[in-house]
């Protein structure tokens, strides 16, 4: 009891602390100094009076929702013996793993600026600033040689370090069962059971109405789609991320589906959001970077080659190349195991004064990391509100998808796949499913992932297995393995719902 | 609370282990530690904190000093305290954990030596111990303060003399005025952690390589 109590008032020390810096506090600040005028406020009993203002005008919910933002964010209490890099990753060999990782990302990067003789960083001259900034809505258009750069690595390379990762205290004897020869994922960590799993998702219940089921033609809309389109509607006057989050399990409603995101992430364009972004586009326009042609060669590959999103291709540079410059994403590392790479000015090498991170955000894209963003354009069409979203998503959940950590979230599961599938299916689950499942479906599981806050909706077990079970009828009859590559390589007939509810909820364990 | 670390010996693990250990085929289970106190005079435990290496269950014992001429027993403070939740999973396999002695079952006074008793009852791991081992006990209390007479025994006032009509009472005015004040003084002193956003030194960010270390 009194290590929860503790606990508890560390938490809220630090949640107040993290506040404190917010446009939300300068804004109650000044809402509070405002309020002193009017007549119901009265010196006697100032503190009540004021707390009362604040719950009738909406600025009371509004905190709250901003607390409810950081605490799905905010990494559990740790012991005060542990040190930051515990709190990043516990376990030490996974932390070595990740190290070693990001090391090799480095010699990549690295031996890409040597080879090219292009520096990580330069300083654009203002003629190649204005021609940017007049070209800035149609960069698409551009066709800059982008032969000679390559991506630092692809989903499979990141395969392969799962593949090899090992718990060095771990017995890998022959005395043990076969099973484990089976799966390619040699890590003991514990993975939710199917009644678990039943628990934790019971919204997605057979007797739960549900969107992506339930909102079919067959079914006509006064059984579960109306009520629920009402419902959306009222928890969007309310303003309440946690209804908000608490709805989207069973799916949200096509056009109510930006402005809940937007609540549940916590996201309103204010003026300074707005200056903001446009802070980060002033720094696009001076400095010139390597990585932003890491982003260019993506976005052409992936997102300008696919039937749904080519047309976004400008939205994406737009919101990309400001990524690498925003300072605000390097939080994410103190809960995240990756640590963002480092650099000195040219000629100050090892003189800490002049240690920078490279690129900006810390973050180094990798091959279909533009398709994190690709979805986002069909909700929102401002660039900084898209802007918004698309940073609140990466440093709550997508980040998660590419760096090695114990976290319950991503690859416990994989474990429960054998070998071959799991190289298909891999990455499928390190790109969330962008680009491989339509765009609905996409969104309606995207809305469970924002719904749980949690990514384990992605994970092996529950829809990977359900997806190659639905297939198995087409597998029986390929003959080779590039056949059945191709049968499962098409998602894009696939309804994603049925599938998940089918296997959690219909099959006998 | 304060606490004050106290020089503690560990020796080394102690396997149990039934039969002959070099021709037996499986590993140990069950690892004994033991901590003796060899400069300290008995004291009360305060707490205790390590950091786990895939122990699952840990058992405490303790020897304390009496003062009567009986030889000290062993007695068990802490029984089978769970450290993983499940034996053969990572979880909690790795991390910093602290004991106090409201978690005992028995009173800490007087500690002579500690043992440790480790049970690890999954095959999976290779080895499984507890390191970074610290005993603590209750630091010096905070000096109590003697306040001067009349600061804890203020006089009363008088009483004041009649006030002029329509003019509030100076005692709610004075103590208006010092709640806006201390308002004032509060909003001033919390400074807004303002984010800088730049990630460049001194309008310079020509960069070289990326750095190793």
């Amino acid at each position: 009891m009194l290590q929860e109590e503790s606990d508890l008032s560390l938490i809220i020390a630090q949640i107040v602390q993290k506040l404190k810096g917010s446009n939300l506090y300068a804004q109650l600040e000044r809402q509070a100094w405002a309020s002193l005028q009017r007549p119901e406020i009265k010196l006697e009993s100032l503190k009540e009076d004021i707390k009362e203002f604040f719950k009738i005008s909406g600025w009371e919910k509004k905190l709250q929702n901003a607390v409810y933002s950081e605490l799905s964010v905010f990494p559990l209490p740790s012991h005060p013996a542990a040190p930051p890099e515990h709190l990043k990753e516990p376990l030490v060999y996974m932390r070595k793993a990740q190290g070693s990782w990001e090391k090799r990302i480095l010699k990549s990067l690295n031996s890409m600026c040597t080879e090219l003789s292009i520096p990580l960083a330069r300083k654009r001259p203002v003629g190649e600033q204005k021609e940017l900034l007049n070209k800035w809505n149609e960069m698409g258009t551009d066709e800059p040689d982008l032969s000679l750069f390559r991506p630092v690595y692809a989903p499979k390379d990141f395969l392969e370090v799962l593949i090899n990762l090992r718990n060095p205290n771990y017995e890998n004897g022959d005395s043990l069962s076969f099973r484990t020869h089976l799966g390619l994922i040699q890590v003991p960590l514990k993975v939710k059971d199917i009644p678990e799993l039943k628990e934790f998702f019971v919204e997605l219940g057979l007797t739960t109405g549900q969107l992506g089921i339930d909102d079919s033609t067959q079914v006509p809309p006064e059984l579960f789609e109306n009520e629920h389109v009402r419902i959306g509607q009222k928890v969007l006057a309310e303003q309440d991320s946690a209804a908000a989050q608490q709805y989207v399990r069973q799916g949200s409603p096509t056009a109510l589906r930006a402005e809940l995101w937007a609540l549940i992430l916590n996201i309103s364009s204010q003026p300074e959001d707005i200056l903001y972004y446009e802070q980060l586009k002033t720094n696009v326009i001076q400095h010139d970077l390597l990585v932003d042609s890491l982003i260019y060669k993506d976005v052409k590959l992936t997102a300008s080659n696919d039937d749904y999103y080519f047309v976004f291709e400008d939205y994406l540079y737009q919101v990309l190349l400001c990524f690498s410059r925003d300072t605000s994403v390097l939080g994410h590392f103190a809960y995240s195991s990756a640590s963002p790479p480092k650099s000195y000015i040219r000629g100050k090498l090892g003189l800490e004064e002049y240690a920078v991170f490279y690129p900006p955000n810390g973050v180094i894209p990798f091959h279909g990391f533009s398709m994190y963003v690709a979805p986002l354009c069909f909700l929102y069409h401002e660039p900084s509100k898209l802007y918004q979203i698309f940073r609140e998503m990466y440093v709550r959940f997508f980040f998660r998808l590419h760096s090695i950590s114990s976290h319950p979230s991503l690859f416990y599961h994989l474990r429960e796949i054998g070998a071959q599938p799991l190289r298909i299916s891999f990455k499928w689950m390190v790109r969330a499913f962008s680009g491989y499942l339509a765009t609905d479906q996409l969104l309606l599981l995207w809305d469970r992932i924002l719904g749980y806050n949690s990514l384990e909706i992605l994970a092996g077990k529950i829809l990977a297995a359900a997806v190659f079970a639905f297939r198995a009828v087409n597998l029986m009859e390929v003959t080779s393995l590039a056949a059945a590559e191709a049968v499962l390589a098409d998602l894009s007939t696939l309804k994603v719902m049925p599938l998940l509810q089918i296997f959690l909820f219909a099959t006998v364990t | 609370m304060s606490r004050v670390s106290v020089p503690c010996h560990v020796k080394g693990t102690v396997a149990l282990q039934v039969g002959d250990v070099r021709t037996s085929q499986g590993r140990p289970g069950v690892l004994v530690i033991d901590v003796t106190f060899p400069s300290v005079a008995p004291f009360e435990l305060q707490e205790i904190t390590f950091k786990n290496y895939y122990t699952a269950f840990l058992t405490i014992r303790v020897r304390q000093h009496t003062s009567t001429h009986t030889p000290a027993k062993w007695v068990t403070c802490l029984r089978d305290y769970c450290l993983m939740p499940d034996p053969h999973s990572e979880e909690g396999a790795q991390e910093y954990v602290s004991l106090f002695k409201q978690q005992m079952l028995c009173d800490m006074a007087r500690v002579l030596e500690l043992r440790l008793i480790l049970r690890q009852p999954s095959p999976l791991w290779l080895s499984f111990t507890v390191e970074e081992l610290q005993i603590y006990q209750q630091g010096p209390k905070s000096p109590s303060m003697t306040f001067p007479k009349w600061l804890s025994h203020p006089v009363p006032c008088e009483q004041p003399a009649p006030l002029l009509e329509g003019l509030p009472e100076p005692s709610r005015v004075s103590s208006e005025v010092q709640q806006m004040w201390a308002l004032t003084e509060m909003i001033r002193a919390s400074h807004t952690s303002t984010r800088i956003g730049r990630f460049d030194v001194d309008g310079c960010y020509d960069l070289n390589l990326l750095s190793y270390t």
